[in-house]
């Protein structure tokens, strides 16, 4: 969940060469700002470019996290609704469910950007911290708005922190600011056809870096281990947290009516 | 008959929600007794002091203000309830947070870097 008030800004970006496809860059523009403790609320800008293709702007994405208990438990709950309005040829990746593939990734942009996607999807994620370790569960329900069985996908990951305690003085190589980890996610077929069967699923370890100034890297190269996965795809991110954003704009707003 | 009833249950509740509101108190205060037990590993340790500064700076300024001060909405820091809070009434705080006040969990953090937030927090001046 952010912290009331903060906004941050993330640029979540894969890349990957489907065997049968060209080289593709997606890239999901995030803002995520934390309404009240309890509520955080974030807005996804998406597009992609792929080699002897195009470029496009592929839709956007308004998604909501509720925490539900008011005290830390050693599993904590939080709700996550989102409303997705992309097109076919999104290659953002930001979840797996049903039977998401390689095959998705292969498609011309101009076939592609004529399939509408607009879903509800509703994710139950689980986090738990426990000596330094951060656990984390997700599982994901996804529903077209129009038509469509329900599409389900799971994600998985662990991480820690490379040093606990902190160093006295202001560092940014140094390992309190490294985060290693390891990730696992993929789809789970539909209402229909619920399992394991034809579904693609990755493996990923993770490193974060953040440095003195808030400024947050994240990289993670991500290995497909069936044979509907992309065998391997390249995700990174840089975000930046402005705190107190809420706060200033709204001094901002006081300051210019106090003028008048 | 009925109404009256219903007035007495209405009052009854009232009663209880305004008992139940009067005694939370401050954050600190309502820690549980078990929790105020915890002792801090780094109590009087001047680079865990340090460390907590660069921490505080980083994850509590934004509210609380710069050395605790306190800033609209957070309260200052630099108070003889949290200068004389036990460090695991503290640790408690920052555990949990405070859905209620805006005050968010820090459960995120490790809590070795949990333990030196408070050791520099109880070395904040306190407010004449």
């Amino acid at each position: 969940m952010e912290e009331p008030g903060n906004l941050e800004i993330t640029t979540k970006n894969v890349t990957g060469k489907p065997s049968d496809g060209n080289r593709f860059l997606g890239s999901a523009l995030e803002f995520e700002y934390g309404v009240k403790g309890w509520w955080t609320t974030e807005v996804y800008l998406d597009g992609q470019t792929t080699a002897r293709d195009s470029t496009l702007f592929t839709g956007y994405r308004w998604e909501n996290r509720f925490r539900v208990l008011p005290r830390e438990h050693w599993i904590n709950p939080v709700l996550y609704v989102e409303f997705e309005n992309i097109n076919g040829a999104d290659r953002s990746l930001l979840e797996v469910v049903d039977n998401d593939g390689e095959g998705d990734l292969t498609g011309l942009n101009a076939e592609g950007r004529t399939e509408k996607k607009r879903e509800i999807e509703a994710k139950l994620i689980l986090g738990s911290y426990f000596k330094g370790w951060t656990f984390a569960e997700n599982f994901i329900a996804e529903k077209n708005v129009r038509h469509a069985p329900f599409e389900f996908g799971y994600a998985v990951g662990v991480s820690r922190p490379l040093a606990l305690a902190a160093r006295p003085d202001r560092c940014n190589v140094c390992r309190e600011n490294f985060q290693a980890g390891v990730e696992m996610y993929g789809g789970l077929g539909t209402n229909k056809t619920f399992g394991l069967q034809e579904t693609s699923h990755y493996v990923a370890p993770t490193l974060g870096w953040t440095v003195a100034n808030g400024a947050r890297f994240t990289v993670s190269p991500t290995f497909g281990i069936t044979e509907n996965s992309a065998r391997f795809l390249l995700r990174f991110a840089v975000s930046y947290e402005l705190d107190q954003f809420g706060r200033a704009v709204r001094h901002l707003f006081r300051n210019n009516g106090g003028g008048q | 008959m009925n109404g009256l009833r219903l007035l007495v249950v209405g009052v009854l509740v009232w009663l209880v929600a305004t008992a139940a509101w009067a005694r939370v108190g401050t954050l600190v205060q309502q820690a549980p007794p078990r929790a105020s037990t915890l002792p801090n590993p780094f109590q009087g340790q001047q680079r865990a002091q340090q460390a907590g500064a660069k921490l505080f700076a980083h994850e509590c300024s934004a509210c609380h203000g710069p050395n605790g001060r306190g800033m609209g909405k957070a309260p200052p820091l630099n108070q003889a309830d949290v200068h004389d809070a036990s460090p695991g009434a503290l640790f408690w705080v920052l555990r949990n947070g405070s859905l209620k006040r805006g005050m968010p969990s820090f459960a995120h953090l490790p809590e070795a870097q949990r333990w030196q937030i408070i050791t520099y927090l109880q070395t904040l001046n306190r407010r004449p």
